[in-house]
C-alpha cells in the first residue's frame, strides 16, 4: 500500500461509523486520543525513553511510526479509568434497576504495537475467559477493530523481546501495518488477520508487496528484536519471587518507592478496580461506578482493623511479584508485555528490570515463619 | 465509495454478575450488641437460588455499597437466605439500620463451600471464634440432617466476652443433643459466667474426636487460625485434613478487582475456604 493510502484506510474505518484513536501529540508526549486525518498521527517525532526520562522531538522524517510506544496504552479504552456500571432508583422499602448500559463507542484502535497486543489479550483472558466475564468490558472489547503496527523502533526501556510478545505483531488484529521508509521510497505493508480485516481491505487501492518490500520488512523486524533497549531474564520468575519474599531487596526498594501508583496506572495490564456506590442529593437514585485502583494504596488491602500490606515494602512486592511470579500462576502467563512504561514513568527512577536482576543475582530462597508467640 | 455493511459485532446483553438480586428482609434478630441476624427472601420468587456451606454474598446497601457476608442459614432452606453480620463500618451500619419489609441486593452464591464431601465418614471438628461461627453454621445443620453420614460432630467455639456469644439458644439446643458436642469458651469472664476462660485453641486438646479420622473446618480471626491448625496438628489430625476460611477486601467476588489477591490465591474465587496445606505457608507470611 503506498504511503498516500494511509489517511484513506482511516477515511474507511471512519466511514464505517467508527471513531478510530491512536497515538497523537499532547503534553509534550505521545498519548492515544482521537483521530480524524492522518496529519493527527505524529509524524515525524522520535522519543528517547529512559528511566524516569521521556523526551520528543520532530526530526522533520517523514515516517509515520518513528517512535516507540506511546506514553499511554490503549487500556483506557476498553477498560476507562472511570464508568458508571449500573444505576437503581429507591421504590418504597426496596429499589428497581434502571437497566443503565453506558453507550458503547465502536472504535478502532489504530497503532497498536505488539506489546500492547498482548496486554489485550491478556485483559481477554481475565475478563473474558474465566468463570465470569465482565459485561462492560466485553461490551467494549467487542465492538473494537484493531489496526497493529510493526515495531521499528523499540524505546531505550522496551524489553518485549525477552517476555516474547513483540516487537511483531502475531495474533489479535484486524489488520496489521508494517512502515516500509527507505531511499525516498515510502510505502506499508498491510495484512488482515480477520474477517473483518480482509472486509476493509478490500476498499483499499492496494498494490502486490514486492520481493525487496518482503525482505527490507523482514530485516527491520529483525533489527528491531535485536535492538531493544533492556533484556530481561525470565526463566523461572515464579519460584524466584515466591521463594525471595523475604529478600534484602525488598527494603532496599521501598526506600525509594513513593507508592504514587503511576507504575499501575500506566501499565497496560494493570486491572484492580473498586467499586462506588453512591446516591443522589434526594437519596431517591443511586450509581453504582467503577475505577481503576492500585496496590500501592493503603485501601487495596484494607480490611476491618485494619490494612493487610502496610508497609510500602509489602505493597511493592506484591506489584512485583504479582507481575512477573504470581501471575503465571492465575493466569498461564506473565503479567508483563515488556512495554516499559513503568519504567519510564517512575519518577523515582525504579526499574522493573533492574530490580528482578538484583534479586535473581542474590537469591536468598528465605520464607518468613511467623512467631507464634 | 460506497458504504460499508454493519460489522458482525456481537454485543447482545447477557446476565451481569455486577448487578445485584433484589431480596427482602422477612426477619430481624438482634444476637448481640454489635451484631445481628437476618432473613431474606427473594423479592422475584421465581429466583433461584441454591448455596453450600461456607458460601458468601456480597450484600447491597442501596447507594452505600457492598459487603461480603457469609451465608449462615441452613442450605436446605434455599431460596431463603440467613446472614449474621458485625458492625464494623459504612456498610454494615447502614444495614444494621434496616428492618423487615426493606430490601437489599444480594450477589452470588461466591467461593468455595466448607468439605462436607470430604468430611463423610469422618468426624467433624467445627473450631470457630467471635463471628466466625456464622459461616460455619450452615455445615452444623447441613451435618445434622445428614447425621449417619459423619462421626462424631464437635464444636469448638470461643468469644471475647459470654455477651458475645452468638446464637445462645441454638447453642443450648445443640449441648443438649446426645449426638454432638459443644464447648464455649470466652477470654474474658463477667460475673455469673461458670464456664471455660481461655481462648478457643485451649479446647482442643480435651475434645472427644479420634484425630486419625477427624476433619477440621476453623474460622476466626486469622492468628486464631493459625494457633488452632497448629494445635490440630500436634493432637494428629493430618495437615490436609484442616481447611480454614479467609478474609480480605473485596470488591468485585469474581476475581476481576484483584483486592483479594494472597499471592497466587484469589480468595474470592479459590477460597474463601482453603485446605489449609495449601495456605499455610502464605498464612505464615507477614503482610501478604
Ligand atoms: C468471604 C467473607 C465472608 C465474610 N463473612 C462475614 C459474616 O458472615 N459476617 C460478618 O459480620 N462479616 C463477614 N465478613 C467481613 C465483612 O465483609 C466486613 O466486616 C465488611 O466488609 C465491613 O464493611 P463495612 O463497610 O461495614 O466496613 P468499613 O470498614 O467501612 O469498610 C471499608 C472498606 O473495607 C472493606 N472491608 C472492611 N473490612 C473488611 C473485611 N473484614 N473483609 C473484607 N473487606 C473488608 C470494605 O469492603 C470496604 O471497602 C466477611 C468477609 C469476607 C471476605
Ligand atoms: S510491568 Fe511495566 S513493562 Fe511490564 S507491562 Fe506493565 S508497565 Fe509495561
Ligand atoms: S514504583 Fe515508582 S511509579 Fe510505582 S508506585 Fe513506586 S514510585 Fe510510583
Amino acid at each position: 500500500m503506498e504511503r498516500a493510502e494511509l489517511g484513506h484506510l482511516i477515511d474507511v474505518l471512519q466511514r464505517e461509523g467508527r471513531e478510530v484513536v491512536g497515538p497523537i501529540f499532547r503534553n509534550q508526549a505521545i498519548d492515544i486520543g482521537p483521530i480524524t486525518t492522518e496529519a493527527d498521527l505524529p509524524i515525524g517525532c522520535v522519543d528517547e525513553q529512559e528511566r524516569a526520562t521521556y523526551r520528543l522531538t520532530r526530526n522533520g522524517s517523514a515516517r509515520v511510526f518513528g517512535f516507540s510506544e506511546p506514553a499511554a496504552s490503549f487500556k483506557p479504552y476498553i477498560f476507562p479509568q472511570r464508568q458508571r456500571i449500573a444505576a437503581f432508583r429507591r421504590e418504597g422499602r426496596g429499589f428497581v434497576d434502571e437497566h443503565h448500559e453506558e453507550p458503547i463507542p465502536r472504535l478502532a484502535l489504530f497503532g497498536v504495537r505488539a506489546c500492547d497486543l498482548a496486554a489485550i489479550a491478556i485483559l481477554d483472558r481475565i475478563l473474558l475467559e474465566g468463570p465470569y466475564v465482565d459485561e462492560s468490558y466485553r461490551r467494549r472489547r467487542e465492538s473494537c477493530f484493531i489496526v497493529a503496527v510493526n515495531c521499528a523502533q523499540p524505546g531505550g526501556t522496551c524489553f518485549c523481546a525477552s517476555t516474547q510478545t513483540g516487537p511483531n505483531c502475531t495474533f489479535g488484529y484486524d489488520l496489521v501495518l508494517t512502515e516500509l521508509h527507505a531511499k525516498g521510497n515510502h510505502r506499508f505493508l498491510i495484512e488482515a488477520g480477520s474477517p473483518d480485516g480482509l472486509e476493509i481491505l478490500e476498499h483499499l487501492e492496494l498494490s502486490e508487496p514486492t520481493d525487496d518490500d518482503i525482505d527490507f520488512a523482514r530485516r527491520q523486524r529483525e533489527h528491531a528484536a535485536d535492538s531493544m533497549g533492556r533484556e530481561m531474564n525470565v526463566h523461572g520468575l515464579t519460584e524466584l519471587l515466591n521463594d525471595n519474599t523475604q529478600h534484602s531487596r525488598w527494603d532496599d526498594v521501598a526506600s525509594r518507592c513513593f507508592n504514587c501508583t503511576n507504575c499501575t496506572l500506566v501499565c497496560p495490564t494493570c486491572f484492580c478496580a473498586t467499586i462506588e456506590d453512591t446516591t443522589s442529593f434526594d437519596g431517591k437514585q443511586a450509581e453504582r461506578w467503577k475505577r481503576w485502583d492500585s496496590c500501592f494504596t493503603l485501601d487495596h488491602s484494607y480490611v476491618h482493623g485494619g490494612a493487610v500490606r502496610v508497609s510500602s515494602r509489602a505493597r511493592y512486592r506484591q506489584w512485583l511479584t504479582h507481575k512477573f511470579g504470581t501471575w503465571k500462576e492465575q493466569f498461564g502467563m506473565l503479567g508483563c508485555v515488556g512495554c516499559g512504561r513503568c519504567i519510564t514513568w517512575c519518577p523515582a527512577g525504579i526499574d522493573v528490570v533492574e530490580e528482578i536482576e538484583a534479586i535473581r543475582g542474590s537469591d536468598e530462597k528465605v520464607r518468613e515463619e511467623v512467631d507464634h508467640g | 465509495m460506497h458504504q460499508l455493511t454493519e460489522p458482525a459485532v456481537d454485543v447482545a446483553p447477557s446476565p451481569d454478575v455486577m448487578l445485584p438480586h433484589r431480596f427482602r428482609i422477612d426477619k430481624y434478630r438482634k444476637d448481640t450488641a454489635d451484631t445481628f441476624t437476618v432473613d431474606l427472601v427473594p423479592v422475584n420468587p421465581d429466583q433461584p437460588f441454591m448455596y453450600q456451606p461456607g458460601q458468601f454474598n456480597m450484600i447491597y446497601i442501596f447507594g452505600v455499597g457492598e459487603a461480603p457476608i457469609s451465608i449462615s442459614g441452613d442450605p436446605a432452606t434455599a431460596p431463603k437466605l440467613v446472614h449474621t453480620t458485625r458492625v464494623v463500618g459504612t456498610v454494615t451500619t447502614a444495614m444494621r439500620g434496616l428492618g423487615v419489609g426493606h430490601e437489599l441486593g444480594i450477589r452470588g452464591p461466591f467461593g468455595r463451600p466448607w468439605p462436607t464431601d470430604h468430611a463423610r465418614g469422618h468426624d467433624v471438628v467445627l473450631v470457630a471464634g467471635g463471628i466466625g461461627l456464622a459461616p460455619l453454621r450452615p455445615v452444623l445443620y447441613h451435618v445434622l440432617a445428614n447425621r449417619s453420614d459423619y462421626g462424631k460432630l464437635v464444636l469448638l467455639y470461643g468469644t471475647r466476652t459470654p455477651a458475645d456469644i452468638l446464637y445462645q439458644r441454638e447453642l443450648q439446643q445443640w449441648r443438649s443433643r446426645l449426638d454432638m458436642e459443644v464447648f464455649v469458651t470466652v477470654d474474658r469472664a463477667t460475673p455469673g459466667w461458670r464456664g471455660n476462660v481461655d481462648v478457643v485453641t485451649t479446647l482442643i486438646p480435651k475434645a472427644p474426636f479420634d484425630p486419625l479420622n477427624t476433619v477440621a473446618m476453623i474460622c476466626g480471626p486469622e492468628i486464631m487460625m493459625r494457633f488452632a491448625a497448629i494445635g490440630l496438628l500436634k493432637r494428629g489430625v493430618p495437615a490436609n485434613h484442616l481447611y480454614v476460611s479467609l478474609e480480605r477486601n473485596m470488591k468485585c467476588a469474581v476475581g476481576f478487582c484483584g483486592h483479594c489477591q494472597l499471592s497466587r490465591e484469589f480468595v474470592c474465587r479459590d477460597g474463601p475456604v482453603f485446605p489449609y496445606d495449601r495456605v499455610r505457608d502464605l498464612m505464615m507470611t507477614r503482610e501478604l
